[in-house]
């Protein structure tokens, strides 16, 4: 049986998606193209029409030669799923909890959203006053081991930083995608399944998460998009680490909008923000060729 | 109704504001000429509209094919309808609803300071405002020195520029290039402005010159770094005078440990002081071609100088917890860790100098030197540090006359004096400086050591290594150089291998540099 649902004329799809493919046109399409010209030349600052160096594929020559741009793409890899895996396994857990109407969870469901409405760069602001190492908050753990908790100076800690400021704004989002997923699935199921004697963990695994798989696709696919190219990224990496100790937190998002921006070269981050679609787009197609076969919608 | 009124009151049309409000004042002063009524601006709309004929008004316009529509819209529209114009008009002024005055040209003026020092921009744009009737220049905060390049380039590009942009140290030479800007020179001798250039502190002035020495940009807010100590820290160690030397700071530091003080000096990664500063007063080039001066072919070199020996004595008394890196990441920036005196030494702007009397614990005694030397070292003069004030091109002719203004404006004695007092930033003009020195600024206490920041910057005249430092791409070196401070301090790197590192990658970004203004010739 054929689980996609397809129109009959070519047009009305054409119309319904109007709207939306003037916005692409627009805001998406233009912009690149001029990003495409930028990435096969040498953009001076202030522009200079005429002046413009063509050279060709030198920008993604420099580009792929670059060691650290290798590690700023693996960095960005790990911060994309280790954020996207932290997430989404928090807001389940919590979703589930709220599902079972434990005790408070009406209010719970009611402050779980607000993080989500905190812009970016607000949320890196105040991650870094509470984590701080010598005055934040969690100063006091290192008063019990010297620097057992140090993101200005290790690396890793500073990854992990970002990544928990990433995964307590999308925690809100994700979680109430989850909660009113769970809520469709039908009581009577879950209520046979206790009988038969299963427990909370069981019931998750091999019946709410087959149940609920097309929404965790989807926000799987959001998830993992926000985080590897998205506003969100940049602003709390902006605002917490500025991609340091020495890099260790210069995600490709960062590296582009610093490198276009603060160093001026607009010709190298074009071609890497080409480089960053590029992956951007394999990225999904694999999501969506592999992961959603596994995905039955009702 | 409302509408009508607005074009009927010869507004100025937005696509050519500033041509149009000159016109619109030879108008006025036309009319004056020929009616012996004096009138108050507000009114005059109506009455130069009643008395003169629609002929004589375009004679004494002389306006150009091209020229505003708005005004031909109110001048044809009397033609046709002057009874309903005037009920309009007259209508609009009894409401109160006259708009601004429009012979006064606006300009405006983009800047990177922010918090305190933005507002004290603020204040003297509102006097450059009060001073005078026939300009208006609007102010506003980019908030940051690199936002306000960033927007100015976005600007400049969509043609929605202002006609001043602060532009600090580092971008200089990417202004330079852009060929986006009025030299300061010609801007002011299109104004009919005479200025004594020689003035202008060769330190200070050299930064934002040719290498023939012709001034690009103005410089405005001017700073060099400097070293401050706590004096009731060095009494209670035991310690007598200012730190002359890096071995008396080591000595000092010694002594501040001993006596328990847990940061005797704190430093970031800033690498203004402890790498650009430290590599002119000890006389060692950053780059070659005189510190890029001579050419876009610069290479660094900061990997072989007294700088890679300088920043080894850091880390072994950062190894021995006498030095203590302090960031904005790590919780506290210098100058805080300075006023709650946590540190009690530490290297920094002049310009802080402001803020630190106004922040540290009233009563605390601490002073204010120039940065030391190695012993045995020939002290040169340091560099200038802070923005300067670029005019940009491609904006109406009238903006200019303005922008000239409010240039010579804040370059007036009792300004440079203002200006100083409340910031912290050191005069600009030999003659700012000796009206303050005369009139006893520097005896305050609450001034004193300022004039010690000039005494650095004219230390020794300006020599290949101190004049200043013109390398394409600079923020973006700095920051290479400050990540390799971090893998140096809190990684594994060594001293050499970091450096290395850094000038390694700004090389690349110094022939990148290179290839992109390949067309364009550094004067």
């Amino acid at each position: 049986m054929n689980k996609r649902a397809v129109f009959k004329s070519w047009w009305l799809p054409i119309l319904f998606a109007f709207p939306q493919l003037l916005l692409i046109l627009f805001f998406f399409y233009w912009p690149a193209t001029s990003v495409l010209t930028w990435a096969f030349s040498l953009e001076p600052a202030f522009g200079g029409v005429g002046e413009r160096l063509f050279v060709g594929w030198d920008n993604f020559r420099d580009v792929f030669a670059d060691t650290e741009y290798w590690q700023s793409v693996s960095l960005s890899l790990f911060f994309a799923f280790s954020a996207t895996a932290l997430s989404m396994f928090v807001a389940f857990v919590l979703a589930i909890c709220v599902d079972r109407q434990l005790k408070g969870s009406g209010l719970f469901r009611f402050f779980y959203i607000w993080p989500y409405a905190i812009a970016a760069p607000a949320v890196g602001l105040a991650f870094r006053f509470i984590f701080a190492p010598e005055s934040g908050l969690i100063a006091v753990v290192n008063t019990w081991s010297p620097d057992l908790w140090n993101p200005a100076k290790f690396g890793s800690h500073a990854m992990v930083l970002v990544i928990i400021c990433f995964a307590w704004k999308w925690i809100g989002y994700n979680f109430i995608f989850m909660t009113a997923g769970l809520q469709s699935i039908p009581r009577s199921l879950i209520e046979a399944s206790s009988m038969d004697g299963s427990g909370p963990v069981r019931r998750a695994l091999d019946l709410q998460i087959p149940l609920l798989a097309p929404t965790l696709f989807f926000l799987l696919v959001l998830n993992l998009t926000e985080s590897f190219v998205g506003p969100d990224t940049y602003g709390i990496v902006d605002l917490t680490t500025e991609g340091g100790p020495n890099k260790a937190t210069n995600v490709m998002v960062y590296r582009i909008v610093s490198e276009a921006f603060r160093g001026l070269n607009y010709s190298g981050a074009a071609a890497q923000s080409l480089i960053l679609i590029a992956l951007i787009m394999v990225f999904t197609f694999i999501q969506f060729r592999y992961v959603e076969r596994r995905v039955h919608y009702k | 109704m409302k509408e009508k009124a607005a074009s009927f009151q010869v507004l100025p049309c937005e696509a050519e504001r500033d041509d149009c409000s000159r016109l619109i004042k030879h108008f006025y002063a036309a009319v004056h000429c020929h009616n012996t009524f004096a009138l108050d601006r507000s009114k005059f709309h109506i009455a130069t509209l009643d008395i003169v004929p629609i002929e004589a008004a375009r004679v004494l316009l002389e306006l150009p094919a091209n020229c505003c529509h708005s005004l031909e819209r109110g001048l044809e529209m009397k033609t046709h309808a002057v009874k309903f114009s005037l009920t309009v008009a007259a209508l609009a002024v009894g409401l109160g609803a006259t708009p601004a005055l429009a012979d006064k040209t606006k300009f405006e003026f983009w800047y990177g300071l922010s918090g305190d020092l933005g507002e004290r921009v603020e204040d003297a744009c509102k006097k450059f405002n009060d001073s005078q009737a026939d300009y208006e220049i609007v102010c506003t905060s980019q908030n940051g020195y690199p936002e306000t390049v960033q927007n100015s380039i976005a600007a400049y590009r969509a043609k929605k520029h202002p006609a001043i942009a602060q532009i600090f140290d580092g971008g200089t030479l990417d202004l330079m290039l852009s060929g986006a800007f009025v030299p300061a020179k010609k801007l002011m001798e299109d104004n009919g402005y005479k200025i004594d250039w020689t003035n202008y502190f060769g330190g200070i002035a050299n930064y934002y010159a040719t290498s023939k020495g012709e001034l690009y940009s103005f410089p405005f807010n001017s700073s060099t770094a400097m070293f401050y100590y706590n004096v009731d820290a060095f009494t209670k160690a035991g310690i007598e005078g200012a730190p002359q030397t890096w071995e008396d700071v080591e000595a000092a530091a010694r002594k501040l440990k001993a006596a328990g003080y847990s940061c005797p000096l704190g430093f970031s990664f800033d690498t203004w002081a402890t790498v650009e500063q430290f590599s002119a007063i000890h006389n060692q080039p950053i780059a070659t071609k005189s510190n890029g001066y001579d050419g876009l072919d610069a290479e660094l070199v900061i990997n072989k100088t007294k700088l890679v020996d300088h920043l080894t004595f850091f880390k072994k008394m950062t190894d021995e917890g006498l030095f203590v890196v302090k960031t904005k990441q790590l919780g506290m920036d210098v100058v805080p860790a300075f006023t709650s005196e946590t540190c009690q030494m530490i290297q920094s702007s002049i310009a802080d100098h402001g803020t630190i009397g106004k922040t540290i614990k009233p009563g605390t005694r601490w002073d204010v030197t120039m940065l030391p030397v190695w012993k045995g070292t020939e002290r040169q003069n340091s560099l200038v540090g802070g923005a300067s004030l670029w005019v940009l091109n491609n904006r109406p002719q009238a903006e200019y006359k303005g922008a000239a203004a409010f240039l010579n404006f804040i370059a007036q004695p009792d300004m440079v004096q203002w200006w100083s007092t409340v910031t912290g930033y050191i005069p600009v003009t030999k003659t700012g400086f000796e009206a303050m020195k005369a009139n006893g600024f520097y005896d305050k206490p609450e001034y004193k050591g300022r004039d010690k920041a000039i005494a650095s910057l004219t230390f020794t005249p300006t020599s290949a290594n101190t004049r200043g430092i013109r390398l394409g791409g600079f923020p973006q070196i700095r920051k290479e150089i400050s990540d390799a401070m971090e893998g140096i301090f809190f990684g594994k790197m060594t001293v050499q291998a970091g450096l290395d590192q850094a000038v390694e990658r700004g090389n690349a970004i110094l022939r990148r540099f290179e290839k992109t203004y390949a067309g364009r010739a550094l004067n």
